[in-house]
């Protein structure tokens, strides 16, 4: 894996939230959640950073980083697609609607297009269950959705 | 100022995604417009439950409930409704029976038999406003532990009351508090659980989106009783606007004195801060939780040492779930004589479901305890969808079982529902019709399982794999009969084997669905069928030419374009391209085409 180069400014930030944390390894997940959303992602070099100033070995870090979902290590998308695998939008479809979305994009779950456009993933349980099946795209909600919709949606979006 | 009339807009998840927010700007708009902003006041208010039919407004005092509203509704609202004093009826429920319409939620069936205590303000108030919450009794019941009764005397009512936890476990609340209360030490903890994994259940986050200040109020209630001046929410980062509205809440309570050093004049000091999951169902389970808390992976560990003894930091830690809270302040206005009266014998008070699936009215609904799943199903769900025929009820999640119609006369409450092979769990009930193949229904819950899995011991992270991997041979038409026996075994030894809550309920789905459904699958292994037609490798798309009539629709809608013919002309599909997707099913108006 070649080195990623962070942007001076995104590690400052950073390191002021370790310290505004009092770099207390108990803090480790308000951290991450934090730099999560000053990189979009949790690069390994991310991760190193986190380790060095909270005083804990990167492979913790790392094991907290793989263990939650709601932590990615892969960069999102422009438009990040995630549909809704809770049971109430299973039930009513959700699968097929994924496997749409897989096939027109020609991504699996957890993947980015190379052109950085789209990624694909799946939830669970979004609360809008009188909508299911729901994907949620970005902050937008799009409920009640069939198969026959998607090539539309990402007309949309392209 | 003093509003003549108020506008009630569902401001839920589930409205807002339908765009609530932008109803309320509009209505907004309008009354300022008319100049009536200064005597009709629009709320966004927590969610009304009725999601099926979202998003809502309501007019009060006259109690008017208008559902499916669009923004573009709303000048006609102000004109007619709140000027002219005509209700807009093309905005009104229509009664599915009687067919007309409704404009009092009372005579809805979706409400007739539901009783709201937990729920009891959301959709009344408006969750980012103290006063509301104060309005409504809100802080009564804590200044009435803080200025007449001892913490004992607190715990005694909760127990009497007959309080049962709401996150799953049913352990009795009154109880759990005396234990908290027995450990002394420096420092003790409230935790409130808002970890709402379970996929289909969302109660707890209404609740904190609707009525927020009915959780901090019992937290404090907690802490004064069992000793505690610090408490923690842990609550799922995916909840944002939870979040936001706890928050909000958490600062009003400081400026108001209800939270802080010296509570009421009393010398009682409380805090609470919020802490965020990060996405991991296992953390529903105490134990986990509190590592989550510390920063670690949220694996869980064995007890005792109880939660109770050494929890957070190992200080002893109370851990209650938001449903259960919601339920404390008003047992303590009205009394545990009040509330154990509700319920069934040995299950009291009310329980929050979050009814979803191929039902009517998906929603959020509370009932009393002992309520049938028949009522819960036929009555405030208003059956099945399209009149398809009822398959199961899924209850309890991921750990839950499938009941049957024979269990449909089943009273409702935690012991029933164990004895009958589910459980409670925090409250989804998912309905099922007999388009649902109840063995793939198993395999998406393993798949959850072994997903959430958090590879601790064995039994789970190992055994459920084993599981899944025999479940998706069924699907695909290639298990052995013996497969079956083994699925029963594996399933047990899991069960009494496995470390924590999740490893013990995990094979639940697969048991229940093995007893109740046990044809079918013996048929996906026998004979090489799903006999609802769900599982794509054992099915193909057939087009009827009697029947087609060359529309063309079903072509047109088909995304892989593997459906040929011309025009008028009956049509074909060509199944080396078919992705079984059945969209072509759901478009087709002439019954034409079926899955074989």
């Amino acid at each position: 894996m070649s080195e990623i180069k962070l942007a001076e400014n995104k590690v400052k930030e950073l390191e002021k939230v370790c310290a505004e944390h009092g770099h207390q390894p108990g803090e480790l997940i308000n951290v991450l959640h934090k730099a999560q959303s000053i990189f979009g992602y949790l690069p390994r070099e991310v991760q190193e950073i986190v380790a060095c100033k909270l005083g804990i070995p990167v492979s913790k870090v790392y094991g907290v980083v793989t263990f939650y979902s709601f932590f990615t290590m892969t960069p999102k998308g422009e438009h990040p697609i995630s549909v809704c695998m809770g049971t109430a939008c299973y039930v009513r479809g959700a699968e097929k609607v994924l496997d749409e979305f897989k096939r027109a994009l020609g991504l699996q779950v957890g993947e980015t297009s190379a052109d950085g456009k789209f990624s694909l993933s799946s939830l669970r349980c979004v609360g809008a269950c009188g909508l299911a099946p729901v994907v949620l795209i970005g902050e937008k909600v799009y409920g009640r959705v069939v198969p026959g919709d998607v090539e539309k949606i990402l007309k949309e979006l392209n | 100022m003093s509003y003549k009339m108020h506008i009630l807009v569902c401001g839920g998840t589930g409205c807002r995604a339908s765009a609530s927010q932008n109803i309320i700007e509009r209505l907004q708009d309008s009354l300022k417009e008319q100049n009536l902003h200064n005597e009709v006041q629009v709320i966004a208010t927590g969610c009304f439950g009725f999601c099926e039919k979202g998003p809502i407004v309501k007019i009060m005092p006259d109690n008017t409930f208008y559902v499916q509203v669009k923004p573009e509704d709303a000048p006609e609202i102000v004109h007619e409704h709140i000027i002219k004093g005509r209700k807009v009826e093309r905005l009104l429920y229509r009664d599915p029976e009687r067919k007309i319409a409704v404009s009092d939620s009372k005579h809805m069936g979706f409400y007739k038999k539901q009783l709201r205590i937990a729920l009891r303000n959301c959709g009344f108030i408006d969750p980012e406003n103290i006063e509301e919450y104060i309005g409504r009794d809100g802080y009564a019941a804590l200044a009435k532990c803080l200025s007449e009764l001892k913490p004992e005397e607190v715990i005694q009512e909760i127990k009497l009351s007959g309080l049962r936890g709401r996150g799953g476990g049913g352990f009795p609340t009154g109880l759990k508090w005396e234990f908290a209360r027995k450990y002394q030490s420096d420092q003790k903890y409230v935790v409130c659980n808002a970890d709402e994994g379970d996929p289909g259940a969302f109660m707890d986050r209404s609740i904190m989106e609707g009525d927020p200040h009915s959780v901090i109020e019992a937290m404090a209630i907690c802490g004064y009783s069992i000793g505690a001046n610090k408490g923690l929410v842990y609550i799922r980062a995916e909840y944002p606007l939870a979040i936001e509205r706890l928050r909000i809440a958490i600062r009003q309570a400081e400026e108001y004195g209800l939270l802080g050093t010296n509570i009421m004049g009393t010398g009682f000091d409380f805090t609470i801060e919020i802490r965020y999951g990060a996405g991991a169902f296992v953390c529903g389970e105490e134990t986990a939780l509190i590592h989550s808390m510390e920063g670690q992976r949220g694996e869980p560990t064995t007890k005792p040492p109880f939660p109770a003894e050494s929890g957070y930091n190992r200080k002893p830690t109370n851990v209650n779930n938001v449903e259960t809270l919601a339920n404390i302040p008003v047992i303590l206005t009205k009394g545990a004589g009040w509330f154990n009266k509700i319920g069934s014998e040995k299950s009291k008070g009310t329980k929050v479901f979050a009814l979803a699936g191929k039902i009517n009215n998906v929603g959020l609904i509370e009932v009393p305890m002992g309520t049938t799943l028949r009522e819960v199903i036929y009555e405030v769900g208003g059956g099945i969808k399209n009149d398809k025929k009822f398959k199961a009820v899924q209850t309890g999640g991921p750990s839950g079982g499938c009941l049957t119609e024979k269990h449909l006369d089943t009273p409702i409450d935690f012991d029933n529902l164990i004895a009958a092979g589910s459980m409670m769990g925090s409250g989804g009930m998912i309905v099922m019709d007999e388009d649902d193949c109840m063995v793939a229904v198993a395999k998406f819950y393993l798949e959850f399982i072994v997903e959430e899995s958090c590879g601790k011991c064995s039994p789970c992270r190992i055994g459920n794999k084993r599981l899944l991997e025999i479940l998706t041979r069924i699907t695909e038409g290639k298990g052995s009969m013996s497969d079956l026996e083994t699925l029963e075994n594996l399933s047990k030894v899991i069960k009494d084997t496995a470390l924590c809550g999740l490893g013990q309920t995990s094979p639940n789905p697969v048991l229940s669905t093995l007893e109740n459904f046990y044809d079918e699958y013996v048929a996906h292994i026998r004979d090489h069928k799903c006999p609802s037609g769900q599982c794509k490798a054992l099915l193909s798309y057939k087009i009827d030419p009697k029947l087609c009539v060359g529309c063309t629709l079903c072509a047109r809608n088909c995304p892989v374009d593997a459906i040929i013919g011309e025009r008028k002309e009956p049509h074909f599909i060509d199944t080396a391209k078919c992705i079984k997707c059945g969209t072509c099913i759901d478009k087709c108006k002439f019954k034409a085409i079926s899955v074989v």
